[in-house]
Parts: structure tokens; C-alpha cells; sequence
């Protein structure tokens, strides 16, 4: 059986940086044991003699000259911004004030 | 900030083995970013060169420089390493507001480069052997301006600005195997270290390979053993150490640190620390939670890299001389001490005192004028010392203060001349009619002039004060402008006086 | 209602081009379709400002005797996966909401390039996560054929556009499915090209070693003539192949001109035939009558075994949630969409990402990036997502031994007629084995193709018929469709769509 508990969705929602509400925390955790158990028999196949295939169509060296395309300009970058002040994006602070 | 305690480095090393790692991060200078044609340029506005790739947009995606992996390789050769035969980028996941992507685009266990070394030759005489275990191609994430709080630093700031024009600039990580035994030597270890490191990547010119720009950033890994055992101890990762005497202090300030607390019965914390340039210390940086799962895995928006054996030869045939088996060769040759010899590195001045030589002056006043005079006026004019005059004006100027015709004084206004765009060094002499005077009829009618004003001057010589003649001579030096040969001058008035 | 809405868009296009009829009249149609019936399709999320404009633009440009393209003056619908210059590009999320891409992607660029008249965005399941459209932030889109029922997903949106006549083509995503299977339960006709085939540029992406951006329209004619004006190599996709294409629109004609069919053969993939059932009746039923149709008509129709298909649709579960985990990363309240401050606690930048992630994310999203987070987490890699990529390789060499003994591979494109919104949404596991049938070819980055087969007779909806080739061989899809596309409609009589219910068209 699955091993996908509450506290591991936690962790996980922590690094894909979804704030899920303890509501969401337990229905997906029943939700993904189940899926998990049912996707988790790809290792019954997946032996060591079997290459893996990241790209269905096998291409490689695929290279760009080092030349200079027109950028965007500085209001076509910054016009979906949120929140902007001068030319830049405008974030919260990083740190918390006992950090 | 409460105040580290520190062991005296001598006690340190008697209890403890110092274990180094250094990761030295390369910013390429091609002409454009690692996966877009956005122009690698970020002294410009803010945002002025992103688009939808390095920008993170929906829908943005990547394509390879190809000159990118072209200095790569060309890095990963001059490093001593074998070259992939087939490598990949890697996607490492991690959140930060200045990786627009939010995943940072790099390499991880298929590296273009790997198995390498690099011999450093210390002040001592005794050369150390490191060992690269890899260098890998990634890009350069966009630059944060922490604002409001006191100190413009992110501890206390009140919100965050970023700017992309940096996010995708190419760099390569080399990564140095352990450096065991480095003993007492460990933060000259360090500064040798990054300094070949730098002057390979100068000498290849794939980099502007300025430190202070940020173009060379190192990382550097300090970790203690205690004598006897075997097992290593915890290391520290202090970040971002930005000039060759910084990676010598910070060595030494860890391994201080470190030692003061293990000797005091404390544990290390692994951790990443910041190097402090002003009070030369290293503070904790933040532990960061997300730091061990990056969930690396193949780029599926890029295909794999497979440099060709030809290819990759081609690149090795392209290579310079490795800088040092250049050193030593120039340094033998032109007979300078090692301090000299740095002086000239250090001021990125090798090539440019290699071509005055090769004009015909020798090794010391090549290295006197670049390192002396031109490097003054390039850093008052604020502009690079190589713009300021061709070799061959040093060279010029070289040969006529040897054969006479200039003293070091008018040699210094003719080159303010070339300097000024006047001329040729003998044009400029032409031009301001600063030839010394060599004509002793000219310097024996100054000299009765002088002697004139000062009749008893003749006397005091003839009674031993030699040192009289000074103001004779400083007169007609003056009545000559300065054009005159200061010492033939002595010699005519000595001889008068022994008449 | 206008005639001009049900032209075929080769019809359309001979008409503009003999200047029967004006690029804006065709597109005036098209707009009053849309507003009489897309209250009841919501097949569009936004219907472009400056179609007429566009249309008039292209009109002058004929009237002085420009070169135009085969297309030109054809309306079409594109899916909001799409990056478009000129409207918002939402993928269907609440987080994207409003968001004005400072740029077209390069297969807009193309539409806009050849002079069609970009009529609006279409619905789609969340960043293209569902097959129903239920899981569109902006609700679902209906069925025409029964607006209870969902048209498929995740491309819906286009699906329902094309099959409501509210647009004679429309753009399309597949990622496991998204065009194919919505074309199959509407009725109308989608293709996945090879992967690589078509720029990914532009497209927000889900899963990028799967998603494939291709043509939605009402016959396969059509649809070629849309993959030739979008397809080709572009250097802005890496993975986008430098082939150099024959014309589709040449292949689809000379399909439904000849006798292609006699001779052909024909591979039965046993793992996909329904005979371990999980296929709706009528499906199996019209499935098997056009098999022996096809034999009728001189192919040879053999049956070959897949037997790692059955692993098809968990790798495919986990290798979309492991890339889409990573790839909407990127949705970060920072440099476009949505922002949301916490409600409690320290209003760091953190913080800010996930409640905005918290807010603008629906809950299939959030359930997939969490289950790609988990299968590239550090211990769990190789037991998930390296090994789905193993199936992957055991999967093409499935492939590889069908199309070693036939040209072109069948099955049903779904497993049943549309279904009735809101019967699966709470069930992702059975709404995730729709796609059953459809995933196998994005694991392997071959081409396919969804033609209408017939209505099931038990609930009179239609089935749609999947036609599979090698890779690169896109061009036999469309020769072997077409032929397929004719033998099926001589033997009805009529095309399956003319046999749709006619939407009531409200006057607004």
C-alpha cells in the first residue's frame, strides 16, 4: 500500500509552494495514495535492461548562433507585473522580520 | 550579530586537518544569454534585455548558445578534463523571485567536463595538485536589490526589486575534488587556486574574468579534522568570495571559527555562509529547507549535447599556452622577481608587456612604464591602461630615454603627449621640443651664467662641498627647461671647478 | 443561420479566393454564431475584438491583388493555450486570469502569417488537465450534440467550437489525448502531428516531452490544410524537427480521391480493441463495422500485441505530473498573473507564492503538481519517473513491431460517447482512463488522428475512429484518413456532423 500521509503531502505542497488548507491536505492525501498505488506499477516493467526515453523523437546538438535578437521592450517585460516600481518587479520582502 | 570566537590559526592547525572544496562559478562573455538571443549585457536599464524565455513567461523555451558550449569545452580542455561524449541539461527545482522560471536550468550528474587538475605553484616553492571533478554549463539567475531597512541587505528589508537582465547569462561551475593536506598553506591554497583558475580563463577568453564584477564567483568549502581521525568533519559553504586576498581570509576565518568551536566541544552546522568583505568575517545565511530535494531531472525542452571527437579536437588545437607554463617561461626570460612578475598579472598587463618587449624594450622598462606611470593616468582617466598607448609607444619611448635623448622626466611628458593623442613618442618630443640638451657648448654658456650669480660656488667646491654644485646645477637646469642632463650638468661643473 | 458557417474551410477558401465572399461577411457569420449560440457552448473564454478588422485588412489586400495564403480570410478559433498577442492567454486558470502575453506563439504567428482572422480563445481543462473541460476555472463547455454532456477535454473548447459551426477550424493541444479525444466525442476531427512536428513556442506548456499543438476542423481536408500552414521546423523550439514536410492537404486529397484503401494494411492493436472490455457498446460496435469495412474495401487488417500499453496510462501519470510540477513553477505571482497576500502571517515573498499558488490553482492542478512533486522527489526518482520514461522505450517498441507488419495502426479514439458533466469529475482515476487510447501516442511521439465513426446506437452520440503512423509519417495520416473519411461518408451518405442537432440560436 501507499505510504502518502498528510504530513508527506505537507512537505510536498512546502516545495511546490501550493498553501493548502488542512481540508485539501486530507482529500488529497486519500487521493494520491490511491493514484500512487495505481501508477506505481510502471516499476514492474521498468528493468535494468531497459534504456529510458526522455524524447519520443531522438534529437541531439541542437545548437543557436551566439547572435542578438531584439529582447522585449522594458513595458512589453514588465506589463503583466503584478507589481512594479521603476523599471523592475516588485516583490515582497524575502525575509521575515526574525530571520 | 554576536561576534565569532577564533582560534589562533597556529593552535588550529596543531589540532586540526583543514579539508577544502572550492566551486568557482564562470560568467562566459558571448554576446548573447545561455538560452536566448537576449544580448549578455546587464550594466543597462533594468529589464532591458529579457523576452519570453529568460523572462519565465507561459510558453517561453530555451535554445542553446552554441558558443556557450564552444567555451565550455574549450574551459573544460584548459582544466585538464575529458569532455562528454553525451550530456544533458538538468532542470533543479527550487523557488526564489529571482529564478524566473522558478527551476534553474544546469547540468547535474551528466557534466560537459570532468576529471581534471591544475597545478598551483605557492609563494613556499611547494606545488599542489587539484583535482576537478567536474565543470558544468548553467545559467545566472537575475539580480535582487533589497530595499528599505538600514543596510540595503535582505535581513531587515522591507520588499525586494528584481531586475532580469542578468537571469540566463551562460556560466560554467567548476567543482574541485577534496583538497586534502593543504595544512597551513589552505588559505594560500585557495587564493592559488582561484588565481589559475582566473588567469585560464583570461588566457582562453571566454570571460571578462573581472572578480570584483562578479565575473569569477567562488564558493569555498572548509571543513576540520581532528588529528588522528579519518572521517570528515562538517563542512561550511561560504558564498560568494569576490577577490583573491577574500578567499584567503575566508579560509583562514573558517578554519579559525570552526576550530574555536570544535575545540570548545561545539558541532558544525552544515550550512551556507556569507563572506563579509568590510569586517572580514562569514555570518550563517539562511538554512535553506528546500535545499536537499531539487527534484533534478532531464530537460525535456532541450535535446542532449554530444560533442564530436572532432570537434573537441579542433577546440584542444585552438588552445593557448596553459598561463602557467607562460609564467614561468616569461618570468625566466625577463628576470623578474615574483612580485614583479605578479604585478604584471595582476594588472592583466602579460600580453601588453609581451608585445613591448617584443617592440624592443626590455623586460624592466616594459613592466616600469605599464605597471608604473600608464596604469596612474588609466586609473585617474577611469579608463582601461591598454587603450591609453600602443606597445610600440612604450617601446619608443623606452629606447630614447636609453640612448639619451630623454630623461625620465621628459619621457613622462612625451607620453602624457601620446597619451593625448599628440603623436608617436618622437613627434611629441618633436612637436613640445622636449629633447634633452646634449650640446655642452649650449650647457657651458648656462653654466658660466650661473656661476656668474653665484661666484663663490666655484670656491666651496674646490674646498670639498661638492654638494655647492646643486644650485648651479638646478639653475641651469632651469634656465634649460628641464632639458638637460641632469648629471652631464654635475660633470661639466665639477670639471670647471677642478680647472 | 448562415450558410456560410457550415462551408467546410477548403470550401470557404476557394469562395474567398474567387471572391464570392468577403473575409469579413464569412467572419461576421462566424462572430453572430457565436454570440446566438455560445451562451449554451461556452466553447470561447474571449472572442477577439479585432477579427472584422483583421478580415477587412485581408479583404483590401485581395481586392489588390496580393498574394495570399491558401487560408486566407478563414476564421479560426484558437485554444487559450496559446500565447496571443492581442487577447488574454489563460490556459484555462484562474492564476492567468487576464494576463496579455507580450508576445504570439510562433503557430499564432503562423495563423497570423497566412491571413486567417483569429476569432477568440478557447475553453480548456486547467493548463489542459482534465478530459471534460470541467476543470476550466471558467466552467465547462456543452456538447452540441448534447449540451448536458461534456465535449471532451482538455481541448473541448475548440471541439465544441468547430462541431457548433461557431468556426470552420480551430488550434488544439494534445497532450495525452486533448485534441483527439474532444474530436471524437463532438464528432469533428483532430489531429496530434509527430512530436516536433509543430512549434511548441508560445504554447503554455504542460508536459513538454508530450505536448503537441495540432489542427481541430470538420474534415480531414481541412485539417491538413491548417497542419500546413502551422507546421514545419522553428528555431525556437529545440525539439522542433528540421524535416522537410510534404504537403498534407496534397495527401489528404489524393486520399480521398484514389483507392488507397485496397491494400492497405492495417494493424489492430489487441490491448485497444475493447476486448477486454472497457469500451462503451455502441463504440465496439461501430469500431468493429468499420474494421470490416476497411477489409471490404481491400486493406488487410491484421492484429498485432501491445503488451506494455497496459502501463501506458500510469508512466503517462507520471511523467505529465513530474513536468507540469516543474513547468508551472513558473506561476509565481512575480512577473504576470494573479497575486494574493496570505491571510495570516508574515507577508514574505513565500508566502505570496503559495497563497497565490493556493488561490489561482484548481484542484486537479494542485493534485497533479503534487503528485509530480513526489515523483521527483530525492529516494522516489528512479521508481517513478525513471522508470516511466523505461516504459516510454517498451512502449515505441510496441510501435515498432505494429508498424513492422501494417501501415497504419486503429482503434476507437475513446472508450465511450461524451459522458454527462459532472458524472467523473470527482473521480480522477475514471476520468484519467479516458485517455486510454489516446496516450500511447504521445508516449511515443507518433501521430494520430481522430474521424468520426458513427453514431453509438444506444445514445445516438458520436464515436470517433483514431488512426495511428510511424513517426514523421504524418502525411500517410492524413492520405489514409481522407480515404477512410469518404469510404465512410459515401456509405452514410452525408458527413457525420450535418447530422448534428442544430443548435437553437437565441437572439441577444
Amino acid at each position: 500500500m501507499s505510504e502518502i500521509s498528510t504530513d508527506l503531502v505537507r512537505h510536498l505542497a512546502g516545495l511546490a509552494r501550493i498553501d493548502l488548507s488542512e481540508a485539501e491536505l486530507e482529500s488529497l492525501t486519500g487521493e494520491l495514495a490511491k493514484i500512487v498505488d495505481s501508477i506505481a506499477k510502471v516499476s514492474e516493467v521498468a528493468t535494468p535492461d531497459v534504456v529510458a526515453t526522455s524524447h519520443p523523437i531522438p534529437l541531439q546538438n541542437v545548437f543557436r548562433d551566439d547572435e542578438v535578437r531584439p529582447s522585449l521592450t522594458v513595458e512589453q517585460a514588465l506589463s503583466g507585473a503584478p507589481e512594479r516600481e521603476g523599471d523592475r518587479f516588485k516583490v515582497a520582502a524575502i525575509l521575515d522580520e526574525e530571520q | 550579530m554576536a561576534k565569532d570566537k577564533l582560534l589562533d590559526f597556529d593552535k588550529a592547525l596543531e589540532l586540526f586537518e583543514p579539508v577544502l572544496g572550492f566551486e568557482v562559478h564562470v560568467e562566459l562573455n558571448t554576446k548573447t544569454k545561455m538560452f536566448c538571443g537576449c544580448a549578455n549585457a546587464f550594466g543597462e536599464g533594468a529589464n532591458t534585455n529579457t523576452c519570453p524565455t529568460c523572462l519565465g513567461l507561459p510558453g517561453g523555451l530555451p535554445q542553446v548558445n552554441r558558443k556557450a558550449i564552444e567555451s565550455s569545452i574549450r574551459l573544460g580542455l584548459a582544466l585538464g578534463c575529458e569532455i562528454a561524449e553525451n550530456c544533458r541539461f538538468a532542470r533543479k527545482n527550487y523557488f526564489y523571485p529571482d529564478t524566473s522560471k522558478n527551476f534553474q536550468t544546469s547540468q547535474y550528474d551528466e557534466p560537459i567536463a570532468f576529471d581534471g587538475s591544475l597545478t598551483l605553484e605557492l609563494e613556499s616553492g611547494r606545488e599542489v595538485t587539484v583535482l576537478i571533478e567536474r565543470a558544468h554549463m548553467e545559467e545566472d539567475a537575475g539580480k535582487l536589490t533589497h530595499m528599505g531597512g538600514a543596510t540595503g541587505r535582505i535581513q531587515g528589508a522591507d520588499y525586494s526589486l528584481v531586475d532580469f537582465n542578468r537571469g540566463g547569462v551562460p556560466l560554467v561551475e567548476i567543482v574541485t575534488k577534496i583538497i586534502e593536506g593543504a595544512e597551513a598553506d589552505a588559505p594560500e591554497i585557495g587564493r592559488a587556486y582561484v588565481s589559475a583558475v582566473r588567469d585560464i580563463v583570461r588566457a582562453l577568453g571566454v570571460s571578462n574574468a573581472r572578480m570584483e564584477e562578479g565575473n569569477i564567483r567562488c564558493d569555498a568549502n572548509v571543513s576540520l579534522r581532528r588529528r588522528g581521525e579519518t572521517k570528515l568533519g562538517t563542512r561550511t559553504e561560504t558564498k560568494n568570495v569576490n577577490s583573491l586576498r577574500s578567499v584567503e581570509r575566508a579560509v583562514r576565518y573558517e578554519i579559525q571559527r570552526q576550530a574555536a568551536i570544535l575545540e570548545a566541544g561545539g558541532s558544525i552546522t552544515q550550512e551556507t555562509r556569507h563572506w563579509h568583505e568590510d569586517s572580514g568575517t562569514t555570518s550563517a545565511g539562511r538554512p535553506k529547507s528546500d535545499a536537499d530535494d531539487y527534484r533534478y531531472f532531464p530537460e525535456p525542452d532541450l535535446v542532449p549535447v554530444a560533442p564530436s571527437r572532432d570537434w573537441v579536437e579542433e577546440l584542444r588545437a585552438s588552445l593557448p599556452e596553459p598561463p602557467a607554463e607562460r609564467n614561468a617561461r616569461l618570468r625566466d626570460a625577463w628576470g623578474f622577481t615574483k612580485l614583479e612578475f605578479q604585478d604584471v598579472v595582476n594588472g592583466e598587463l602579460l600580453d601588453i608587456v609581451e608585445q613591448t618587449v617584443a617592440a624592443g624594450a626590455s623586460p624592466a622598462d616594459a613592466r616600469k612604464w605599464w605597471t608604473g606611470e600608464l596604469t596612474r593616468i588609466a586609473n585617474a582617466q577611469g579608463v582601461g591602461v591598454a587603450t591609453l598607448v600602443a606597445p610600440t609607444d612604450v617601446a619608443q619611448l623606452s629606447a630614447l630615454v636609453a640612448s639619451g635623448d630623454l630623461t625620465d622626466r621628459l619621457a613622462r611628458q612625451a607620453l602624457e603627449g601620446v597619451v593625448a593623442g599628440e603623436g608617436s613618442p618622437a613627434e611629441v618630443v618633436e612637436k613640445r621640443g622636449l629633447k634633452v640638451v646634449s650640446d655642452d657648448g649650449a650647457l657651458i654658456a648656462a653654466i658660466d651664467e650661473a656661476l656668474a650669480a653665484q661666484p663663490d660656488v666655484l670656491e666651496k667646491i674646490k674646498d670639498g662641498k661638492v654638494q655647492a654644485a646643486g644650485a648651479v646645477i638646478g639653475a641651469v637646469m632651469k634656465a634649460m627647461k628641464g632639458q638637460a642632463d641632469a648629471a652631464r650638468v654635475r660633470e661639466l661643473v665639477l670639471e670647471r671647478a677642478a680647472q | 443561420m448562415s450558410d456560410l458557417i457550415k462551408l467546410s474551410a477548403a470550401e470557404l477558401a476557394s469562395r474567398l479566393a474567387a471572391r464570392e465572399v468577403s473575409s469579413v461577411e464569412a467572419t461576421q457569420a462566424h462572430l453572430d454564431r457565436i454570440a446566438a449560440v455560445d451562451g449554451d457552448v461556452h466553447a470561447f473564454l474571449h472572442v477577439s475584438e479585432h477579427a472584422l478588422e483583421t478580415a477587412a485588412a485581408i479583404d483590401a489586400r485581395r481586392a489588390a491583388g496580393e498574394p495570399l495564403g491558401a487560408l486566407a480570410g478563414v476564421p479560426i478559433a484558437i485554444k487559450d493555450v496559446l500565447a496571443t498577442q492581442d487577447m488574454p492567454s489563460t490556459s484555462g486558470s484562474k492564476i492567468l486570469e487576464g494576463w496579455v502575453p507580450p508576445y504570439d506563439a510562433t503557430v499564432v504567428a503562423r495563423l497570423r502569417g497566412a491571413d486567417l482572422v483569429p476569432l477568440g480563445k478557447t475553453n480548456m481543462d486547467e493548463f489542459a488537465m482534465g478530459s471534460s473541460t470541467e476543470h476550466s476555472a471558467y466552467g465547462p463547455s456543452h456538447n452540441p450534440w448534447d449540451l448536458s454532456r461534456t465535449p471532451g477535454g482538455s481541448g473541448g473548447g475548440s471541439s465544441a467550437a468547430v462541431s457548433a459551426f461557431e468556426a470552420p477550424l480551430a488550434i488544439g493541444s494534445d497532450t495525452g489525448g486533448s485534441i483527439r479525444q474532444p474530436a471524437a466525442v463532438t464528432g469533428s476531427v483532430g489531429v496530434k502531428p509527430t512530436y516536433g512536428g509543430v512549434s511548441r513556442y508560445g504554447a503554455i506548456a504542460l508536459a513538454s516531452s508530450l505536448d503537441q499543438v495540432g489542427p481541430v476542423s470538420r474534415s480531414v481536408l481541412d485539417a491538413a490544410l491548417l497542419h500546413d500552414v502551422i507546421g514545419g521546423h522553428d528555431p525556437l523550439d529545440s525539439t522542433s524537427l528540421g524535416n522537410a514536410w510534404p504537403s498534407m492537404a496534397d495527401a489528404a486529397r489524393r486520399g480521398a480521391a484514389g483507392d488507397g484503401l485496397k491494400g492497405l494494411k492495417v494493424a489492430v492493436v489487441k490491448e485497444l480493441s475493447g476486448e477486454g472490455g472497457g469500451f462503451q457498446a455502441g463504440v465496439k460496435q461501430r469500431f468493429d463495422e468499420t474494421v470490416a469495412a476497411l477489409t471490404a474495401a481491400g486493406a488487410e487488417v491484421v492484429e498485432v500485441a501491445a503488451p506494455s500499453f497496459e502501463y501506458a496510462v500510469a508512466a503517462y501519470y507520471l511523467i505529465l505530473p513530474a513536468e507540469a510540477s516543474s513547468n508551472l513553477a513558473r506561476m509565481d505571482s512575480v512577473r504576470f498573473g494573479l497575486r494574493v497576500k496570505p491571510e495570516a502571517g508574515p507577508v514574505t515573498v513565500e508566502h505570496v507564492m503559495s497563497a497565490t499558488r493556493d488561490a489561482g490553482f484548481g484542484a486537479e492542478v494542485k493534485r497533479r503538481i503534487i503528485l509530480g512533486t513526489y515523483a521527483l522527489s530525492a529516494g522516489y526518482y528512479d521508481a517513478y519517473y525513471g522508470s516511466a520514461q523505461k516504459v516510454r522505450t517498451l512502449i515505441q517498441q510496441d510501435f515498432a513491431t505494429a508498424f513492422a507488419q501494417a501501415d497504419v495502426v486503429i482503434s476507437p479514439a475513446a472508450p465511450t460517447t461524451a459522458f454527462e458533466l459532472g458524472s467523473l469529475v470527482n473521480d480522477p482515476l475514471a476520468m484519467y482512463l479516458n485517455d486510454v487510447t489516446t496516450i500511447p501516442a504521445n508516449l511515443a511521439g507518433i501521430p494520430g488522428m481522430s474521424i468520426p465513426m458513427g453514431l453509438a446506437p444506444e445514445d445516438g452520440l458520436p464515436t470517433g475512429l483514431q488512426i495511428l503512423a510511424p513517426a514523421h509519417q504524418d502525411a500517410r495520416l492524413y492520405e489514409v484518413g481522407a480515404a477512410i473519411e469518404t469510404l465512410l461518408e459515401d456509405a452514410w451518405g452525408h458527413s457525420l456532423l450535418s447530422q448534428a442537432p442544430l443548435l437553437t440560436e437565441v437572439t441577444r
